[in-house]
C-alpha cells in the first residue's frame, strides 16, 4: 500500500501531539497530519509517568503525566488530525519516504512533503555501563519497572537498589515504596544527583532512603533472582576505589542511568547528528540538515520538563507547516557553538535574520556551577553576560536576546555560549 | 531557629531558609528566604507546620481497554498520612466509563480532599 | 515407556544427537536440567565455526571439527538457523611468531582443512583495514563460520521434536541404574527409562560418570567473558579475527555474530562450575585483548550487554566419547569444548555410529523430516511478504521488540512451536525479542503479558528463565 501525506508525524507521545497542534494551527488541514504511533493508544511515556510535575510552564497548574497528555489527546482528537497506533515505523529516507507496518494497515509505504521526528528516547542498560556479576531477574531499567507498577499493577519487587539519582529513579524510588518496597538506597556515580532537588527532598528524603552519591554498583549477585549488589565509593576518576565495597541484599536493582535519543529509524535519512545529545542537528526551526525533515522533544535532546518539550514540538509543527505551504528556502545556515563548560546548543544552527526575541537558545552545562558568568559571543564579540547563580547538567538552560544582542545574533555566522568561572 | 527546604510545589526546587520561633510557631512569626515565587513562601510554612504532599497512585479499573487507572488527590493531604491513603487507594475500584477528574472518592482521608481520575476511559 | 535412547543433556551435542537418532525407528527422549535447551556452554560462547587447525592432528577433536564444519552449512540451512560462512584470520602481530603461524598452518594442511594459506600484510590489511598496524600476516581459512549457538541447539531440539522425540526439562539427574532390560535415569521424582543411554552433560558430564564409576577424567570449567557491541559496530571487522593461540587457548577474538553484532572475547580463568558472572578485571581483559588485534575498537558505551559461558576443558585434551565401564548401554561424552559447536554435527553422526556398534538397531525412519518448519521473520520478508503475512495473521503486524524488529506473532509463535519457549530468555533464544540495544527495556513487558496470555498464567507466574527467576512480586491492587 502507498499513501501520500504533507505531514508524518513519528511518535503520538507529547512532542508528536504537539507538533501535529502545531501544523494544525498553522493552518494544515487535519486530513494532511498523519500521527504514527507504536503503542496501542496516544500519549508515549506520558501514561505511565502517573506522578505529578507536569505542566506547571504551559498551564500554570502541576498535573500528572496522563492528565498532561489527554490535553493534547483531546485537542487531537477534536480537531480529527489523523493518527494511527500499533504502527511501527521500520525505515525513512530522505526523500521522506515511510515505510511502516501495523497489524490493521499492514505494510504502508508512505511518501511524505515533510517529517516531524519525535520517537522519544530510551533508557541506557546494564551493559552500556559494564557492570559485572551475573545476570539474575530483577534487574529492570526504572521505566520498565515503571510500566510494570502504573500500566499492569504489579510489583517488580521487595527490596530494592536503584543505580543512578536521574528523575525517573527517584521517582520510582517513591512509587516503590508507597506501593510497599523497601528501598534500601539510591546510588549515584557522580558527586551530585542529575535528578530535580524537588524529587530528591519530595521521593527520597520524605520516606528516609538514603542517597549514597559517588557510588556505584561494582557486583551482581544471584543466580535465579538477584540476591544483592556490591556497591562501591568511586574517586574523582569516576572508578571505584577498593575496600569501600558494600553488600547490599536486595531482589531488585534498578537502573536509572540515563537517556538514549531513539533515532535509529532516522538514521537511513542521512541527517546530520549531534554526537554529545544524539540527536539531529537542526536549525531555529527545528529543521534537521535535510530539508523538510524536522525534529523535536527528546528524540532531539533530552529534556527535562516536557513543557519545554511541547513548546518545541509546536515549533518544529508550525515550522514543517510553513515548509509544506510556503517552501522555506535552503539558505546559509549559521553555527551554534558550545564552549567553556556548556556541552551542547540546541539549535546546533540558525538562520541569522530569522531570529528574533521569541527565539530559544538552549543549552545544558557539564558540571554544577555557583556564581558564574554566562557569556555569549557573536563571531567572537561579546554579546552578553548574565551571571548565574548556579547552573547543573540535570537542569536545561535556555537564553533569548533582545536589542543591540539580537540585532547582532541576526547579522552574525557564530554564536558562542560559553560558561566563565573567573568572574 | 533556622530549617532549610528544598521546595517541591514546581519543577525548579528552590532553596528555602525559614527562620522562625520555636516556641511559637504561628504564620506570622516564620520569615522565608530564597523562594522565587509566592507559593514556596507557603510552601515553607506548611511544611515547618504541617507538612502535606499530593499522592497519586493507581486503582483497579474494570474495563476493558485499562486495568489501572491513575489516580491523584484533588489537593494535597497530611505527610503522615500517606501511607494510610494507600491502605485506602488498594480497595477502590474504579468502573469505566470514567472522565478525567471525575471523582472517585470523597473525602479521601481528609474532608476536602477527594480521589480523582487521571485519565478518562470510554469502555 | 521405555526408550529406545534417552540422551542427557540438551545443549548443541546433545540436541543434534536427538535429530540424528530420529532419523531411525527409535523412540528418543532427551532431557537437561535446565529450562530449555542451550542452558549452558550453549548459550554463552563465541559461535564460531572453526575450520578446524587448531586441534592437534590425529585427534578426534581434529576430525570431527573438520567434518562438522564441513556440514554446517546445510544443517544450518535445514534447521532454519542463522548461518554464515565468514572465513577466520589468525593474527600474527610479529614477526618474532611467524613459525608459530607456519606450524598452525602445517597442522591445518595435515587435518585437512580446505583452501588453507597464510596471508601477508597488504592482503591482510586489504581484507581487514581495521587491523592492527602491527600485524605482520595471518593464517587465512575460508571455510570457517559463524552461526548462533543456542539457536543450533534450539532448532535441533525443535526439529527432533517434530520428529517425534520427548523431552523433559528442569530434570536434573541424580541417579543412573541398569535394570533388566533398562536403564533407569532418575532425578529423585521422576524417572526415565531407556535402552540406551548418552550422556552429553557438557561441564557436568564428570558428575554423570561418577554415577556410574566412569569417571576416569576430570572436567575442568575455564570461564570466558565476553562483550557484545551494538549493530551499528558490526562493520570494523569482516571476518573472524584471532590472536595466535597460545596454551590458554584460541585467544580473544574480534568477530561478527550471526545475528549481525560486534563480538569481543573471550578470556579463560579456571574456576567454579556454577560461575558465569563477568568481573571487572575479565572484561578489562577481554577489552585489551581486543584492541590488541582492532585498535579502532568502538567504545565501550556501544557495548549493549556482557556475559560469561564455560568450557568444559577435559584433562585428557581431546574429546572423550566412549562407552561406560559399568553399564553397557550407556555413553558418555565429556570435554566437548572448542571446537565442539562446530563439531557438534559430526559428533551426533559419530555417536550414532557408535551406539550401533554397542548393538543399538538403525533402521531408516522414512517418515524423518530433516526441515524445521520455516519461522516467519519478518525483519527478512519482502514488502509483499510482509504484507500477506499480515493478512493472514494481523499480529505479524505488531511490532513488539522495536530493536531487532520482531513482531507479536513471532513470540505467539515461538510459544507454540513444539519445543515452545516457556520463558522471556527462551522467547528471546527463540526470536531475538530483548536483544537489541535497549535490552528488552521496552519489550521485556509486552513479552510476559504475551506468555501469560499465551500459557494461561498470572503475569507473576512468568519467569525470567525457569525455576525461580520469577520477575514480579504479585499483584499490587
Amino acid at each position: 500500500m502507498t499513501e501520500n501525506i504533507k505531514i508524518a508525524i513519528i511518535g503520538g507521545g507529547p512532542a508528536g501531539l504537539a507538533a501535529a497542534l502545531g501544523a494544525y494551527k498553522q493552518g494544515v488541514s487535519e486530513n494532511d497530519i498523519l500521527i504514527i504511533e507504536r503503542d496501542s493508544c496516544l500519549g508515549g511515556i506520558l501514561n505511565q509517568c502517573i506522578h505529578a510535575g507536569f505542566g506547571l510552564h504551559r498551564f500554570g497548574e502541576e498535573l500528572t503525566g496522563p492528565e498532561y497528555a489527554e490535553r493534547f489527546i483531546k485537542q487531537v482528537e477534536d480537531t480529527k488530525i489523523g493518527y494511527v497506533t500499533d504502527a511501527m515505523v521500520l525505515s525513512m529516507t530522505k526523500e521522506k519516504e515511510i515505510t511502516y507496518i501495523s497489524p490493521s494497515k499492514g505494510l504502508v509505504h508512505l511518501k511524505a512533503e515533510a517529517v516531524i521526528l519525535a520517537m522519544g528516547c530510551r533508557e541506557r542498560t546494564r551493559g552500556a555501563l559494564n557492570i559485572p556479576g551475573s545476570r539474575p531477574a530483577g534487574i529492570f531499567s526504572a521505566g520498565t519497572a515503571q510500566r510494570f507498577v502504573n500500566i499492569e499493577g504489579y510489583l517488580p519487587g521487595k527490596e530494592v537498589v536503584i543505580l543512578g539519582s536521574g528523575d525517573i529513579g527517584l521517582i520510582m524510588a517513591r512509587r516503590m515504596t508507597l506501593e510497599g518496597a523497601k528501598v534500601k538506597a539510591v546510588c549515584e556515580l557522580m558527586p551530585y544527583s542529575s535528578g530535580l532537588a524537588r524529587n530528591i527532598a519530595q521521593c527520597l528524603d520524605d520516606f528516609d532512603i538514603p542517597l549514597k552519591l559517588s557510588h556505584t554498583v561494582v557486583d551482581i549477585h544471584g543466580k535465579d533472582r538477584l540476591t544483592g549488589v556490591t556497591i562501591a565509593k568511586v574517586g574523582s576518576d569516576l572508578k571505584p576505589i577498593k575496600g569501600t565495597e558494600e553488600m547490599i541484599e536486595c531482589d531488585t536493582l534498578l537502573l536509572s542511568v540515563g537517556l538514549i535519543p531513539e533515532n535509529e529509524a532516522s538514521k537511513g535519512a542521512e541527517i546530520e547528528f549531534d554526537k554529545i545529545t544524539s540527536g539531529a542537528v537542526v536549525d531555529n526551526f527545528r529543521q534537521t540538515s535535510v530539508n523538510g525533515i524536522f525534529a523535536c522533544g527528546n528524540v532531539l535532546h533530552v529534556h527535562d520538563l516536557v513543557d519545554f518539550v511541547s513548546a518545541e514540538s509546536e515549533l518544529a509543527g508550525r515550522s514543517a507547516a510553513k515548509y509544506v505551504t510556503d517552501r522555506i528556502k535552503s539558505c546559509n545556515k549559521s553555527i551554534t557553538k558550545p564552549t567553556g563548560g556548556v556541552r551542547y546548543i540546541v539549535p546546533q544552527r540558525y538562520i541569522p535574520e530569522t531570529v528574533d526575541e521569541k527565539t530559544e537558545f538552549f543549552f545544558r552545562v557539564g558540571k554544577n556551577y555557583r556564581n558564574v558568568y554566562l557569556k555569549v559571543f557573536c563571531d567572537g564579540k561579546e554579546i552578553m553576560k548574565k551571571k548565574l547563580l548556579r547552573a547543573a547538567p540535570g537542569e536545561m538552560e535556555h537564553i533569548t536576546f533582545k536589542g543591540q544582542a539580537l540585532d547582532a545574533v541576526r547579522i552574525s555566522k557564530e554564536l558562542e555560549i560559553t560558561i566563565d568561572e573567573e568572574v | 531557629m533556622e530549617k532549610t527546604f528544598t521546595c517541591v510545589v514546581c519543577p525548579i526546587g528552590c532553596e528555602l531558609t525559614v527562620n522562625y520561633d520555636e516556641n511559637d510557631i504561628i504564620d506570622e512569626k516564620i520569615s522565608v528566604h530564597g523562594n522565587s515565587c509566592p507559593r514556596g513562601e507557603k510552601y515553607a510554612k506548611t511544611e515547618l507546620i504541617h507538612p502535606e504532599r499530593t499522592l497519586t497512585s493507581i486503582v483497579k479499573c474494570d474495563s476493558s481497554t485499562l486495568s489501572m487507572l491513575p489516580v491523584k488527590t484533588s489537593s494535597p493531604i497530611p505527610k503522615e498520612k500517606l501511607f494510610e491513603a494507600m491502605k485506602l487507594i488498594n480497595t477502590i475500584t474504579a468502573k469505566a466509563p470514567i472522565k478525567q477528574g471525575d471523582i472517585l472518592y470523597k473525602n479521601f482521608v481528609v474532608d476536602g480532599v477527594d480521589l480523582v481520575a487521571c485519565r478518562s476511559v470510554k469502555v | 515407556m521405555i526408550y529406545d535412547v534417552l540422551v542427557i543433556g540438551a545443549g548443541v551435542t546433545g540436541t543434534l544427537i536427538a535429530r540424528e537418532l530420529t532419523k531411525y525407528n527409535l523412540n528418543v527422549c532427551f532431557i537437561d536440567k535446565g529450562p530449555d535447551a542451550a542452558n549452558a556452554s550453549s548459550r554463552a560462547n563465541s559461535g564460531i565455526v572453526h575450520a578446524g587447525f587448531d586441534a592437534e592432528s590425529g585427534s578426534l577433536k581434529a576430525k570431527l571439527n573438520v567434518r562438522g564444519c564441513a556440514m554446517m552449512k546445510d544443517l544450518a540451512r535445514d534447521l532454519d538457523v542463522a548461518y554464515r560462512n565468514t572465513p577466520s584470520l589468525v593474527i600474527c602481530l610479529s614477526e618474532d611468531d611467524r613459525g608459530t603461524l607456519e606450524e598452525l598452518y602445517e597442522r591445518g594442511i595435515k587435518n585437512g582443512v580446505p583452501n588453507l594459506r597464510i596471508i601477508e600484510k597488504d592482503e591482510l590489511r586489504e581484507l581487514e583495514p581495521n587491523v592492527s598496524e602491527n600485524a605482520v600476516a595471518a593464517l587465512y581459512a575460508p571455510s570457517a563460520g559463524i552461526v548462533s549457538p543456542y539457536e543450533l541447539a534450539i532448532a535441533a531440539g525443535e526439529n527432533a521434536v517434530q520428529n517425534g522425540a520427548d523431552y523433559f526439562f528442569e530434570f536434573e539427574v541424580k541417579s543412573i541404574n541398569e535394570e533388566k532390560d533398562f536403564i533407569a535415569v532418575s532425578d529423585g521424582n521422576r524417572c526415565v527409562c531407556a535402552k540406551y543411554v548418552v550422556s552429553a552433560c557438557g561441564i557436568r558430564s564428570d558428575e554423570i560418570a561418577e554415577m556410574t564409576e566412569d569417571k576416569d577424567f576430570d572436567i575442568i570449567p575455564r570461564k570466558g567473558e565476553y562483550m557484545l557491541f551494538d549493530k551499528s559496530c558490526a562493520g570494523i571487522v569482516k571476518n573472524v579475527l584471532f590472536p595466535l593461540p597460545s596454551k590458554k587457548g584460541k585467544g580473544i577474538l574480534v568477530a561478527p555474530t550471526a545475528d549481525g553484532n560486534l563480538l569481543v572475547g573471550p578470556n579463560a580463568n579456571i574456576v567454579e562450575k556454577d560461575d558465569t558472572d563477568t568481573t571487572t578485571a575479565g572484561l578489562d581483559e577481554i577489552h585489551k585483548g581486543a584492541l590488541s588485534l582492532v585498535p579502532s575498537l568502538p567504545p565501550l558505551k556501544n557495548v549493549i550487554t556482557s556475559f560469561a559461558g564455560l568450557r568444559a576443558t577435559p584433562s585428557t585434551g581431546d574429546f572423550i566419547i566412549k562407552q561406560s565401564n559399568t553399564i553397557s548401554n550407556l555413553l558418555h561424552l565429556a570435554g566437548i569444548e572448542s571446537p565442539g559447536l562446530a563439531s557438534s554435527p559430526a559428533i551426533a553422526e559419530y555417536v550414532v555410529q557408535k551406539l550401533s556398534e554397542m548393538g543399538l538397531e538403525l533402521t531408516e525412519n522414512k517418515k524423518f523430516e530433516p526441515t524445521r518448519p520455516k519461522v516467519t521473520r519478518i525483519r527478512e520478508l519482502s514488502d509483499k511478504e510482509i504484507q500477506e503475512k499480515i493478512k493472514e495473521d494481523p499480529s505479524y503486524g505488531k511490532i513488539v521488540c522495536r530493536c531487532e524488529t520482531i513482531t507479536e506473532g513471532e513470540i505467539i509463535d515461538a510459544i507454540r512451536r513444539p519445543m515452545g519457549a516457556r520463558s522471556v530468555d527462551a522467547v528471546k533464544r527463540r526470536t531475538r525479542a530483548g536483544m537489541g540495544r535497549c535490552q528488552g527495556g521496552f519489550c521485556m513487558p509486552r513479552v510476559t503479558e504475551i506468555l501469560a496470555r499465551e500459557l494461561g498464567l498470572d503475569l507473576s507466574d512468568i519467569t525470567k528463565y525457569g525455576k525461580e527467576s520469577k520477575l514480579l512480586f504479585g499483584k499490587i491492587k
